[in-house]
Order: C-alpha cells, then sequence, then structure tokens
C-alpha cells in the first residue's frame, strides 16, 4: 500500500492555520514510523505498547490544550488534529491520550487545588506519571447519577467503597481520578494514588475489540484517602460530564482517523484487486461504496472542524459535542465495514488495519455515551422533552 | 558555535511526479512539502551539536518561494534557532552555481564555524551544492559523513565519511562545510511545543541586494522533463522448474546479456 497522505476531498487543509497542519503531521509521522509498525502485534496479543507512554509525553501529546505545566498550549483544533491522527493509528493509543489529558489532566486542572495541579500534572505531561478515570460503575453505565460508590469522611480521611469498571488504563495507573459520592449524597471528584490500602485492580480480558488498550475494573474496599486529595472545585453530575465533554470531542476528531485509514486502504485494495478481468474499482457497486465513505468523511470533517473552532470561542455547546461523537463515530462505524466488506477475506485479516478499526469501533460507538444517549441529549434539547425517564 | 544549515523544501517521497503543463517543470497541485530528508540530519546534527557543546547558534537558510518558509518553520519547530529565507525575483531561475553564490555570500556575512547540509535535495538529486559552496568560500569539505566530533576547542572537526565497507576518517580545519549521509543521526520528531515556539522565532527575508549580488543568468537550464518509456512487460517461463530454469539462464545470458 501507497504511503498515507490523507483525505482531503474538500480543500479542508485551507481552513487549517500552518501552525494546525504541523502539529498534524508531526504526529502523523510519529504514528507512521513508531506505532503502526508494531501495533498488529499488540492488538494480537492484548497489550498496549506502555513503552510508548514517555514518548508521547516527550512530544507534548498530554494535556496538549491546556496552559501551564508544561502543557503546549495549543487551541482545540491542533488538539483534535492530535487525535485523528493517534486514532488513525488505534482506537487504543487514543484512548489513552484521550483519557490521559480530558479524563484526568483536564478535571486535576479545571476542580483541583493547586497542591493537586503541582503535584500531578507536570508528570501526567511527560508521561512519567498515568491516570485512569472512575466513573462507570458495572450497574451504572448511561445512567452515571446511580452510582453507588461512596466516600465518606471519618476524621481526616474520605473512605471509599465501590467498584468502578471499564477503566481504561486502570492497572497501570498512578492516580485514579474517582467519582463518588459523600456523606450529602453530592457527587465529588477525589485522586486515589496507586498502593493506597484497600484500592486492586483487575484488567478485563476475552476482549475482542479495543485490545491494544488495557481495561480494568477499580475495587475500593475501605480505602482512605486524605481530605486533601478531594478535588475543592466541583460537586454534582456536572464534574465527570465537564470532563467527557473533553474526550467526546476527541473522539470525534478519533473517528474520523480511523474513517481515513479504512477508506485509503479500501481504495487503493480495490484499485489493485482484480476480479472478472478488471479492478474492482470499477465496478459500481464497489464505487458506491468508496462515494458513500469519502463523503461522509468529509461531512465529518467538517463537522469536527467547526467544533474546534466554535470550543476555541468558548462557544460550543454539550449538545453540539454529542452532534459530533454520535455522527462521526457512527461513520466510521459504517465506513469500517465497508471497507471490510469491500476487501473481502483479506478484510478479516490483521495484515490489513481495516478489521481492526473495525472491532475498535464498536466500543468507541458506545462508551462516552452510547450513540443513542447521545440521540437523546440532541432530542431533548431541540424538543424540551427528556426521554430519560427522569423528568 | 554557530552553525548554518542550508536546506530545500521538495515534493514528500510519497509523491508520484507527473510532468506539468509547462514540460519544464513537475505539476505541484496537490503535493505535500516537505524538508529533505537529508537536510533533516543535517538540522539534527546541528541541533546536537549545540546541545553537546552546551552553547551555540543553528540557523537554518532556503533559497525558494514564498511556500519554502514552511519548511524553514520545521525546522525552527525542531529547535533551530532562526532561519533565513533567501527570495528575489533575481533567483527564480537560478541553478546550482547561482544557489551556491548566494549561499556563499549569505555565509560570509553569518560567518558561521560550520556549514551542514544534507548530501543532495532528493527532488533533482543534483547533490552539487555542499561542493560548490566549499569551493565559494575556499572551505574544506567532507561530503556523505556518517559520524562527526568536534574537538573540544571548536577548532578542528573529526569525520568519517562512508566508502565501501569502512570508513573514511578526516580532521578537518573549522571553518569548514560537511554534507550528511543517512546513518548519520535519527533526526527527532517536533514536539508540540517546538511548533508553538517556531512562530515566535525569526525567519528573517534576505534579498539579492542585502548580499551585493546582481541578477547573472543561469548557465545551467533545464529544457524539459520527458517521462520514462514504459516498462516492457515482463515474460513468463511455462514448463517443469527444472526445464523452465535452463530457458531462464540461457535468456540471461544470450538474450539479456545479463550474466
Amino acid at each position: 500500500m501507497e504511503k498515507f497522505r490523507g483525505v482531503d476531498y474538500y480543500g479542508i487543509e485551507e481552513l487549517l492555520t500552518e501552525e494546525e497542519r504541523m502539529v498534524r503531521d508531526a504526529i502523523r509521522d510519529w504514528v507512521e514510523a513508531e506505532f503502526l509498525p508494531i501495533v498488529a502485534e499488540h492488538h494480537r496479543e492484548g497489550t498496549f505498547p506502555t513503552h510508548l507512554i514517555p514518548k508521547l509525553g516527550e512530544l507534548g501529546i498530554f494535556g496538549a490544550n491546556l496552559k501551564g505545566y508544561g502543557c503546549a498550549g495549543l487551541n482545540n483544533v491542533a488538539y483534535g488534529l492530535i487525535m485523528q491522527e493517534l486514532e488513525r493509528g488505534d482506537s487504543g493509543l487514543r484512548s489513552c491520550a484521550s483519557v490521559q489529558s480530558g479524563l484526568v489532566m483536564y478535571p486535576i486542572y479545571t476542580y483541583g487545588s493547586e497542591a493537586q495541579k503541582e503535584r500531578w500534572l507536570p508528570a501526567l505531561q511527560r508521561g512519567e506519571a498515568i491516570g485512569c478515570f472512575g466513573l462507570t460503575e458495572p450497574d451504572h453505565g448511561s445512567d452515571p447519577g446511580g452510582m453507588t460508590t461512596r466516600a465518606l469522611k471519618k476524621g481526616d480521611s474520605y473512605v471509599l467503597n465501590g467498584t468502578k469498571l471499564w477503566i481504561t488504563n486502570g492497572s497501570i495507573a498512578d492516580v485514579a481520578v474517582v467519582w463518588a459520592k459523600g456523606d450529602d449524597g453530592e457527587i465529588g471528584g477525589y485522586l486515589v494514588d496507586k498502593g493506597t490500602p484497600g484500592f486492586s485492580t483487575l484488567d478485563i480480558h476475552g476482549k475482542f475489540s479495543m485490545r491494544a488498550s488495557i481495561t480494568s475494573e477499580l475495587s475500593f474496599q475501605d480505602c482512605r484517602i486524605p481530605l486533601e486529595n478531594k478535588f475543592p472545585n466541583v460537586t454534582g453530575l456536572r464534574g465527570p460530564l465537564g470532563c467527557l465533554s473533553q474526550a467526546r470531542y476527541g473522539i470525534a476528531w478519533g473517528a474520523v482517523g480511523c474513517a481515513m485509514a479504512c477508506y485509503d486502504w479500501a481504495l487503493q485494495y480495490a484499485q489493485t484487486r482484480v476480479q472478472f478481468g478488471k479492478p474492482i474499482a470499477q465496478f459500481q457497486l464497489v464505487q458506491r461504496k468508496l462515494v458513500w465513505m469519502l463523503t461522509e468523511i468529509t461531512k465529518a470533517q467538517l463537522l469536527a472542524l467547526q467544533l474546534g473552532r466554535l470550543r476555541d470561542q468558548g462557544t460550543a455547546r454539550a449538545q453540539q459535542i454529542s452532534m459530533a461523537k454520535m455522527n462521526n463515530v457512527w461513520m466510521a462505524l459504517e465506513t469500517a465495514r465497508m471497507a471490510r466488506d469491500i476487501m473481502g477475506a483479506a478484510g478479516i485479516v490483521d495484515e490489513h488495519p481495516v478489521i481492526r478499526h473495525m472491532l475498535n469501533l464498536e466500543t468507541v460507538f458506545t462508551y462516552e455515551g452510547t450513540h443513542d444517549i447521545h440521540t437523546l441529549i440532541i432530542g431533548r434539547d431541540i424538543t424540551g422533552l427528556s426521554a430519560f425517564g427522569d423528568e | 558555535m554557530k552553525i548554518l544549515v542550508p536546506i530545500k523544501q521538495v515534493p514528500d517521497t510519497a509523491t508520484q511526479v507527473k510532468i506539468g503543463a509547462d514540460p519544464k517543470g513537475i505539476d505541484t497541485t496537490g503535493i505535500t512539502w516537505i524538508v529533505s530528508p537529508y537536510d533533516e540530519y543535517a538540522v539534527e546534527e546541528a541541533l546536537r551539536i549545540k546541545e553537546k557543546r552546551g552553547q551555540g547558534e543553528v540557523v537554518a537558510v532556503t533559497l525558494g518561494s514564498e511556500r519554502a518558509k514552511e519548511a524553514l518553520r520545521s525546522c525552527l519547530a525542531m529547535g533551530a534557532d532562526r532561519a533565513l529565507h533567501l527570495s528575489d525575483p533575481a533567483w527564480e531561475n537560478a541553478d546550482t552555481l547561482t544557489v551556491a553564490r548566494a549561499l556563499a555570500a549569505v555565509i560570509k556575512q553569518e560567518a558561521p564555524q560550520l556549514v551542514l547540509f544534507g548530501r543532495q535535495a532528493i527532488d533533482d538529486d543534483m547533490g552539487a551544492m555542499p561542493a560548490q559552496v566549499a569551493e565559494l568560500l575556499g572551505w574544506p569539505c567532507a561530503s556523505w559523513i556518517m559520524e562527526e566530533t568536534i574537538s573540544d576547542d571548536g577548532k578542528s572537526v573529526r569525520a568519517g565519511r562512508q566508502v565501501e565497507g569502512a570508513l573514511d576518517i578526516f580532521n578537518i580545519p573549522l571553518p569548514c562545510v560537511l554534507s550528511a549521509q543517512k546513518g548519520l543521526n535519527e533526526p527527532r520528531y517536533p514536539t508540540l511545543k517546538g511548533i508553538m515556539g517556531a512562530k515566535k522565532k525569526e525567519i528573517k527575508d534576505v534579498k539579492a541586494a542585502d548580499l551585493g549580488l546582481a541578477a547573472d543568468g543561469a548557465q545551467l537550464l533545464v529544457v524539459a522533463l520527458e517521462a520514462l518509456p514504459p516498462r516492457p512487460p515482463g515474460r513468463v517461463i511455462p514448463g517443469e522448474p527444472a526445464e523452465a530454469v535452463k530457458e531462464l539462464v540461457r535468456s540471461l545470458r544470450e538474450d539479456a546479456k545479463a550474466i
């Protein structure tokens, strides 16, 4: 296959600044040279290339859109382009960066005390420390407000009890951002250090998706943490939901990266695969699929880009982020499935990236707010009527 | 130590080059432009010399269109301190000697202790620049180097050139010109902070008059680019392997005269 040269049918390149293009190209080159040659093996083994984490830190990927504490201070579009390029590599790679940046560094930066920021942000930025985010529970996924994890004050400590599930990087994290209900029943954020007595992790095995990513369960049994480990500046569900807006924004871009990888691969395959004496790209049904993919990718690129510009202006709404996450992941999953289809049997082996992306996207379709939940968030926004059964 | 690195912006290595409507040049639509890979080795080596010595200045320079500024910006993102952009209508159709004269003039003004080139630009593969510039300056030149060590007193460099199965080691007094071969180092990726910092660094525009140069006509003119004739189709030799190999050897010997 030819070297990946991006997908740009609408001159969207011209809507980017020189700096944004340089950021994208730097990450694209890095993923091409350092990550793509090893990803299939990690996917097969079900491991994440943890040795790359300090390198991601050195490049400046973690917390790239935050200011200070060693962070690069990029705008949201450049940050989105980074996510796009990482996910062209693998959804697991983007997830690692998303969690560290959007779900760990962002809440510490936004809700944390100065001491918490000083302690964690520089180390997380350099990739010397790894973080994870504990919101989802075994019995509370789409409805996080029903969480049962408790952080009750006892003397000079909070005592945590409960279980968090589907936690990316859980078992390798040096610090966990854990959301739990306090004595007043209000949700608060707590920082739990690795190795705190009563805090244990267990990796989830048997995954058919996100194989090159660590997914864990976090368990808290009378786990005592100091009072200063609670976020001072946030109460209620808006804390974790604010983080999710960050991560969902990154996913909206990341999905475009997956789709571009699958489309580019399928196009090249169709142009060279000969059946009935001609390249299969010459058949109308194959052309229809390729055109559908390119059209949807182009629309998704514009959606992500304008969302980034709105975020840079400070006017993006959570419901707009829901639309981009919902649409872009859906179109990426459909694109991956069509690419798999075009490639026939070759589409199912890991010599090609398509099946890996397709399986990963099954996860991305339902995590960080399922496709359906995002639909209902937008539905509530435009009708003023909630379909969640809570009102 | 001041180190000057002349670089060139070239089409990305994956570009499928097409001859343009004007057959003297290529069709540039849709081309991604990059810093010529050998020049990246030169930039990387210059940065390493500066870092190792704990002080110094790395200056990237290019002669080219407005677009070539992007290549300079990439060098600044890698860590170069500042850049010079030689751009003037007088250099529009410059041949190698004209470019070499411009570079030699800017080098005289900047007075670096070391000039580090890539061994050649990967677009026209001319490879003339290091030697021509060194000649115009009257400086020693070692090309295609695989390693270098600057002496502690900063007065000379020990450079190793790749030759068949060995390294050719030179001790060269500074100032001098070196050109980088692949394998000299592994160029770094620009960091995001480096990219953010690059826009604050200076890219100075330099005109021919600033260097005391007048427009002198190019002596080397491109007449036309011609596509290579299409490759003739391969030949399949049928039959049992033992027989087919005999025929293959015969054909290589008698028809192709390859063995």
